[in-house]
């Protein structure tokens, strides 16, 4: 029976489950024009969510349900800065749901239910708490991607979405049952100390192998990475910006959890691996995003670049690498939801704003948009001194720590390769004219104007400030 | 209030941005004043810097440091010598010109363009400032962004074209850099460059951190081969953005080399002096006789820029070779000099003929030389400041052209006198290019009828025109200001470049 400590440590997800249901059930009982209440109160959900994370937080790890689940440090910042993410997705897509017809509660709720599965999977002590924290986030996200069912691309995204996950999935499940048969253990930590005394070390290499595929495809990162452009153009805006922000930080706790708490011994097995699928993100993501036309494949295809650069951090293996990779993560998380909040808040109804050339003459419309976009851009593509160069210079020298100079040298040069994609969406912003007869601005909703600006203008107050959130991520993976 | 005047120096235009943005296209003159009020008080304060400057000690002073990220022991470290408080005036200074200069002729959003340029000022001073590697990476990379905002926005017809190849051209160069700087930092746990001059290195080290500043500081002086940029940012960045770029920016390549190549990597700076002076005399020979076939104006200077920057990367090296080869310290220090008061005066000639370029640009709307011709029966006034600027970028005698690259030529003879040979050329090909320009487009009969209706040059104009006379008349006949407030700084490098790290 699970006893009272068990269950405190468990509070903020607890809490989250029983709010999510009286959401539901609130909004079953509803009428429509009632509906921006529910939207507050999710926000409200959320925020308490995060005040309930960090106040009941143990000074020490502390583990419930016989290390079946883990309350420490690193599962803490993960989860303020998912649901952060998550209430600032909140804002955002509220005008754009209203526009299309979409505002339903489901919206919410199965966001929610996302964001508790990201919770348990990046508390996971044991892979069966990885396995269930994983399915909860992937089956609500796989409905979020079809929430617009009339939408051809939705639904075509949503299978392939689907068909995808359920694959990684089960070669996450097959390499999770051979690590088990090597080692006879299902508990990371004892996985931990049983993974160099095993019989049989090849099959848990396989067993990590297949493993690391599972993780490749959650990051999307490449060769697993195919799923990513077609999901973030297909979905609703407002669905791609969760789906491009806190999944990103449970892809990166979920590494943490099984490569390092996991698997931390086979660490020379895995550096290399890692390795190899940096380089080929790097690659793909950079290269491909230079001929795209659609601003969210564009995104897409940078973020598969992102995920390159946050293995540079893991590949180092040390507290150090871990540090950054979460620096990274928590960074990609902000600029993400700020770049897809752009496009939200320049959408409205018949008119996506997800061309590149719908920007065009942006700055001349609508200055600030364009400002506020421009250093976005800027921030992804690594240019000092906003938030996103300090994190790629944290996992570039992560990677060099680590001996992996050759590494840091390829991140360097595909980081000029992007930097030519990002310059070309400030160039249609600024040096072009708009389009006569289109008419495109931000939308009114005052909310949405506030929390965009606040969120970007975080990416330039935290480059010029990133110590204390460093020294965050760095503490938590201290002893 | 003092303690901090480098940390106002920085930030005073960069805060001084927001109220011209906030004023708006809508009162662009409101915009135009604050912005002038802005540069104007950062000169200001740019001057206080002397009384508080001791200029006999070659030592860093008004150092301020702040822990920035206390977990790495990144420092916000500001301090300045000579050669820094040399340069931040002339930032300031041009910082005041660029503004005036673009009074009337930015028409569209002159708030942007106001607030650009002061964004870019107070980057280019904190450049200047920076003691911490980080802290100058820091500045030295977001520089790009308002000058790609300025030429990509204001520009020439093929704007987009040069904006980007300048920003990824740089962004190539300087991420390598970056590169070097964290391998640095993970030996010596610190980004501090006094820490890091300290660091012992081993050859083959020294040799891959010489070659990651090179392709940095080259791509921004810039040198031989990597300046194709240059021409073309030049010929589409408006008046002001060339101004900028030629008067300041470059020099923050020459700037990096004495401040990262030769401290943190001696040896392998002396072992590839012989490249960087190869390049140098490239640039001054080749790039010369490439400057005289160009056709447009402001390719033509930017050509000539590039041959009068190889001036500095050669005083800088050959200093290497005189210290080493032959402990001559005092040619040494002539050289580096020489380098040092190019810079500064190439910035006010170089600023000065892209105004006069500027000039007849807003009145013709083409920089080609052809369409041009007897300009002088119609601007006789501005006739008069273009000559005197052509004579100063030929480095004739009694202007500030002909000290530094003297020099220069005079320090490298006692090295090598074929040096100082292939050096002496740009005298002859630096005339020919220049005078050749100003006699197509001043001299003869008018022949287009356009020129005809030109008007002389306006008060705004004379006041940005003689305020750059002044400075290279200044400089030319009486250079011992500036040589003094150097001279401890460089006595200082020249003696540093001596210590071995192996």
């Amino acid at each position: 029976m699970p006893n009272l400590n068990d269950i405190l440590i468990l509070l903020p997800e607890l809490y989250l489950v029983v709010a999510a249901c009286l959401l539901l059930l609130l909004d079953a009982f509803m009428k429509a024009e009632q509906r921006p209440l529910l939207h507050w109160l999710s926000i409200a959900v959320l925020l308490v969510g995060v005040y309930l994370v960090v106040e009941g937080q143990p000074s020490q790890a502390v583990t419930a349900f016989n290390g079946m689940f883990v309350r420490d440090g690193v599962a803490e910042i993960l989860k303020v800065f998912a649901l952060v993410s998550t209430a600032l997705v909140f804002v955002y897509a509220k005008p754009y749901l209203i526009d299309r017809k979409l505002f339903l509660g489901e919206f919410y709720t199965l966001t929610i239910f996302a964001v508790i599965g990201i919770m348990v999977l990046v508390s996971a002590g044991n892979l069966i708490t990885v396995y269930l924290g994983l399915e909860l986030l992937t089956l609500s996200s796989y409905a979020l991607v079809a929430l617009n069912r009339d939408s051809r691309l939705s639904s075509e995204a949503a299978i392939k979405y689907f068909v995808l996950g359920a694959l990684a999935s089960g070669m996450l499940l097959y390499g999770m049952s051979m690590v088990y048969g090597a080692t006879g253990t299902l508990s990371l930590a004892q996985l931990h100390g049983a993974a160099l005394q095993t019989t049989m070390p090849h099959l848990l290499v396989f067993g990590l192998i297949f493993m690391i595929v599972g993780i490749g495809f959650k990051l999307g990162a490449a060769p697993f990475h195919m799923w990513i452009p077609d999901v973030y153009q297909g979905s609703p805006t407002a669905v791609t910006i969760f789906i491009g922000s806190a999944p990103k930080l449970a892809a990166f706790g979920m590494a943490y959890r099984l490569l390092d708490s996991g698997l931390g011994e086979l660490s020379q097995h895995w550096q290399l691996m890692l390795a190899c699928l940096a380089v080929l993100s790097l690659a793909i993501g950079n290269l491909v995003a230079i001929v795209q036309t659609n601003l969210k494949r564009l995104l897409a295809y940078s973020t598969i670049s992102h995920m390159g650069y946050l293995l540079l951090g893991l590949v180092n293996a040390g507290p150090e690498g871990y540090a950054a990779a979460l620096f990274y993560a928590i960074s990609y998380a902000l600029m993400g939801t700020a770049a897809f909040g752009i496009i939200l808040a320049l959408a409205r109804a018949g008119f996506e704003c997800e061309e590149i050339d719908d920007l065009k003459g942006l700055n001349q419309r609508s200055p600030w948009a364009a400002f506020l976009m421009m250093l976005v851009m800027f921030s992804l593509a690594g240019v000092p001194p906003l938030f996103g160069f300090f994190a790629k210079l944290l996992v570039l020298q992560a990677a060099v720590h680590a001996g992996f100079m050759w590494l840091a040298i390829v991140g360097a040069v595909f980081a000029i390769i992007g930097l030519y994609y990002y310059l070309r969406v400030v160039k249609v912003m600024y040096f072009d004219k708009p389009v006569e007869g289109t008419e495109i601005r931000l939308q009114s909703d005052v909310s949405v104007r506030l929390v965009l600006s606040l969120n970007v203008l975080a990416l330039l107050v935290l480059g010029l400030s990133w110590g204390p959130l460093f020294g965050w991520c760095q503490r938590v993976f201290v002893g | 209030m003092f303690n901090h005047l480098l940390s106002l120096l920085i930030w005073l235009p960069i805060v001084g941005a927001i109220p011209v943005l906030l004023a708006g296209s809508g009162r662009p003159n409101s915009a135009r004043w604050i912005a002038l009020l802005v540069a104007i008080a950062t000169f200001v304060l740019s001057i206080c810097l002397l009384p508080q400057f001791n200029a006999a000690d070659g030592a860093k002073q008004l150092a301020e440091s702040h822990v920035w990220i206390a977990s790495l022991g990144v420092h916000y470290g500001l301090a300045v010598d000579g050669i820094s408080v040399a340069l931040i005036l002339l930032t300031t200074f041009v910082g005041i010109l660029v503004i005036v200069g673009a009074w009337e002729v930015i028409q569209t959003n002159p708030h942007q363009y106001m607030a650009a340029m002061l964004v870019l000022e107070g980057l280019m001073i904190g450049v200047f400032c920076a003691t911490d590697a980080l802290l100058f990476y820091v500045f030295f990379e977001a520089m790009l962004i308002p000058m790609f905002i300025l030429i990509g926005v204001w520009g020439g017809p093929r704007r987009v074209y040069a904006t980007m190849k300048f920003f990824i051209y740089t962004f190539f160069g300087s991420i390598f850099m970056l590169v070097g700087l964290i391998y640095l930092y993970l030996k010596a746990g610190s980004f501090d460059l006094a820490t890091l001059a300290a660091l012992p290195l081993s050859m083959k080290e020294q040799s891959w951190l010489f070659f990651a500043f090179l392709i940095a500081f080259a791509v921004k002086v810039p040198m031989v081969p990597v300046h194709t940029w240059l021409p073309d940012a030049h010929v589409e960045a408006p008046t002001g953005g060339s101004v900028v770029l030629a008067a300041v920016m470059l020099k923050i390549g020459g700037y990096g080399f004495l401040r990262f190549s030769l401290p943190i990597v001696p040896d392998a700076s002396e072992a590839y002096a012989w490249l960087v002076i190869g390049l140098s005399l490239l640039a001054v020979v080749y790039i010369g006789y490439i400057a005289l076939v160009q056709e447009d104006m402001k390719k033509l200077v930017a050509y000539s820029s590039v041959a009068h920057m190889g001036f500095v990367t050669l005083g800088i090296f050959i200093a290497f070779m005189l210290v080493r080869g032959a402990n001559n310290l005092d040619a040494a220090k002539l050289g580096m000099q020489g380098a040092m008061v190019q810079m500064i005066s190439h910035g006010f000639v170089s600023g000065a003929m892209f105004s006069c370029i500027g000039v007849l640009y807003d009145r013709m709307h083409t920089r080609q030389i052809k369409d041009y011709g007897g300009v002088i029966n119609v601007m006789p006034w501005f006739g008069f400041f273009y000559v005197l600027f052509a004579m100063a970028n030929s480095g004739l005698p009694g202007t500030s052209g002909f000290v530094g690259e003297f020099q220069v030529v005079l320090a490298s003879f006692q090295a090598n006198p074929w040096i100082a040979f292939f050096a002496a050329f740009t005298l002859i090909i630096g005339a020919a290019y220049t005078l050749y320009m100003v006699k197509r487009v001043l001299w003869g009969d008018i022949t287009n009828p356009h020129v005809a209706e030109m008007k002389d040059i306006n008060g705004r104009e004379v006041f940005v025109l003689s305020a750059f006379a002044a400075a290279v008349l200044v400089l030319g006949i009486w250079p011992q200001p500036l040589i003094h407030l150097m001279d401890a700084s460089v006595t200082q490098l020249v003696t540093q470049l001596g210590n071995h790290k192996i």
